[in-house]
């Protein structure tokens, strides 16, 4: 069985569950079967406004560990789930909290939602997420003057010149056609295990990963980095 | 490539049945008015034309520009951008003075004499609000009216959207005639989504919007033209004594002053009879 998977990532609220629901009502009216999975840290309510739209969905919380090592440790098993919904197109949302990580995978359409508000230094320290996405969605166009909207796309493209830029109004959808017609582009992919990510994970392997909570360097071990003052 | 003109093939409306409008072709340096309740599908149609529909968006229609279709390649890339919006929503988010933005934004653009551009911004501004602004200002504390001003003349002078979307300013501030005229010298398409009656008069045609799709293609006709300069001049009028009661002056009958003397009732029938020579 093959599907189209999209992976997408972005800062928190920055609207990625809401472009998404204006784009999955696109996909459905083409009776596309269209699954969505979202990943979390704690607690998540995103699954309940995909479920609204009628469609299967699937919520990994990392709890302790990492959400984007995490995301990478089940894409296996959420692609076997997505297979057995016989999905055409899979909607995996990411947590959107590291601004070190990027979870685009080989084959796979990575989206990178930002928001108009977050400032013009934002994409350069978004670093990862947003140089190696397929698609740029910039949402909350409505809220800031034009001239703005045109200064931060063009921040965005200075990061990422090979994206396609699409402003996206989560509220009303102005603009989602354009990111639908993108998947609807996407050859289908035949399966996930040995896909490669474009950037790895960031290492993390020290005490405080093992679940140290004193502060202090008699309590650290492992992979520890100082920050060089000089 | 240069815009020329952008075509709205008609699709459907919210049950299906085919719009009454085929086709509208809209020119540069034309304003075409949208009108409809709320809910009749406003939006849609100018979501269609800034994500070039080709005929599977809900709403079936496909836009042309320059007669090409979203399918060919041409004009999808050389108009990335095409549109353009100043809406009464939108604010200034940026900390940053005037000056330092309109620069950046120019500098974005590839304009060349930046300098001159900007000052030219920021004297069109001041044409347009209410109190001038100046290049130190910051952008974040500007007024609601100043700030419009200033979208106004940026999207007229730095972007280079060919089309601009007027939502509803019809409460800014600022001399929205005026802003309209300047965006139409541009070579600008204008759509204007408004329920201000002056500024819907102020277009030579405007679409009706019904249940969702375009049902109707009205000209001005020589009655409204009328009317709308009959308007233009209570406008004016209205400014003026406002401009008058801002600067401090009252508004009382006197011989003295004739320029003062003006009471309300009176001023309307002035008013009347100034336009009614027109």
């Amino acid at each position: 069985m093959s599907l189209v998977f999209v992976i997408v990532a972005g800062p928190p609220s920055s609207g990625k569950t809401s472009v998404m629901m204006q784009v999955i009502r696109h996909l459905q009216q083409d009776s596309l079967q269209v699954s969505a999975c979202k990943i979390d840290c704690l607690e998540t309510s995103d699954d309940a406004r995909y479920r609204s739209l009628g469609i299967p969905v699937c919520v990994g919380l990392s709890d302790y560990l990492c959400p984007d090592h995490f995301y990478v440790a089940n894409l296996e098993e959420v692609w076997d789930w997505a297979e057995n919904q016989k999905t055409d197109v899979l909607i995996l949302e990411t947590a959107g909290l590291c601004h070190r990580c990027a979870p685009a995978v080989q084959g796979c359409l990575t989206v990178c939602v930002v928001d108009n508000l977050v400032g013009l230094d934002t994409p350069k320290k978004i670093g990862p997420m947003l140089s190696t996405a397929d698609i740029i969605v910039i949402t909350k166009g409505d809220v800031v003057s034009q001239a703005e909207r045109e200064v931060f796309s063009h921040q965005v493209e200075c990061v990422n010149d090979k994206a396609r830029v699409i402003h996206i109004n989560g509220l009303n959808g102005q603009g989602s056609l354009g990111l639908k017609r993108d998947i609807l582009k996407m050859s289908p992919l035949q399966g996930i295990t040995g896909g490669q990510l474009r950037y790895p994970m960031p290492a993390a392997i020290c005490s405080y990963c093992a679940g140290e909570t004193i502060v202090g360097s008699a309590y650290q071990m492992g992979n520890v980095k100082k920050i060089d003052f000089r | 490539m240069k815009l020329r003109k952008i075509s709205i093939l008609g699709g459907q409306d919210k049950d299906a049945n085919p719009e009454n409008i085929r086709r509208i072709d809209i020119q540069t340096g034309e304003v075409v008015a949208v009108v409809g309740p709320t809910g009749s599908g406003k939006t849609q149609l100018i979501s269609d034309i800034e994500q070039y529909a080709d005929g599977a968006s809900p709403t079936r229609r496909t836009i042309l520009i320059n007669d090409l279709g979203p399918d060919s390649n041409g004009p999808n890339k050389a108009f990335r951008h095409l549109m353009a919006e100043v809406s009464q929503k939108m604010n200034f988010v940026m900390d940053s003075s005037v000056a330092a933005f309109l620069r950046k934004h120019a500098r974005v653009r590839g304009i060349e004499d930046i300098e001159k551009r900007v000052a030219d911004v920021l004297g069109l501004t001041n044409e347009l609000a209410g109190e001038p602004i100046s290049m130190a200002d910051n952008l974040t504390l500007l007024s609601g009216g100043q700030a419009r001003a200033l979208m106004v003349a940026d999207v007229a002078l730095i972007s280079n959207a060919p089309v601009v979307l007027i939502d509803e300013i019809e409460n800014a501030g600022i001399d929205r005639l005026k802003a309209l005229n300047i965006l139409k010298g541009q070579g600008k398409i204008v759509l204007v989504v408004t329920h201000d009656l002056t500024l819907t008069l102020m277009a030579d045609r405007r679409i009706v919007m019904k249940n969702g799709g375009m049902c109707k293609l009205h000209r001005l006709t020589r009655e409204e033209k009328r009317i709308a300069a009959e308007l233009a001049a209570i406008e004016a009028d209205i400014s003026r004594l406002r401009n008058l009661i801002r600067r401090g002056d009252s508004i009382e009958k006197s011989k003295n002053n004739k320029e003062k003397a003006v009471l309300w009732r009176e001023f309307c029938s002035t008013a009347h009879l100034t336009s009614a020579g027109l």
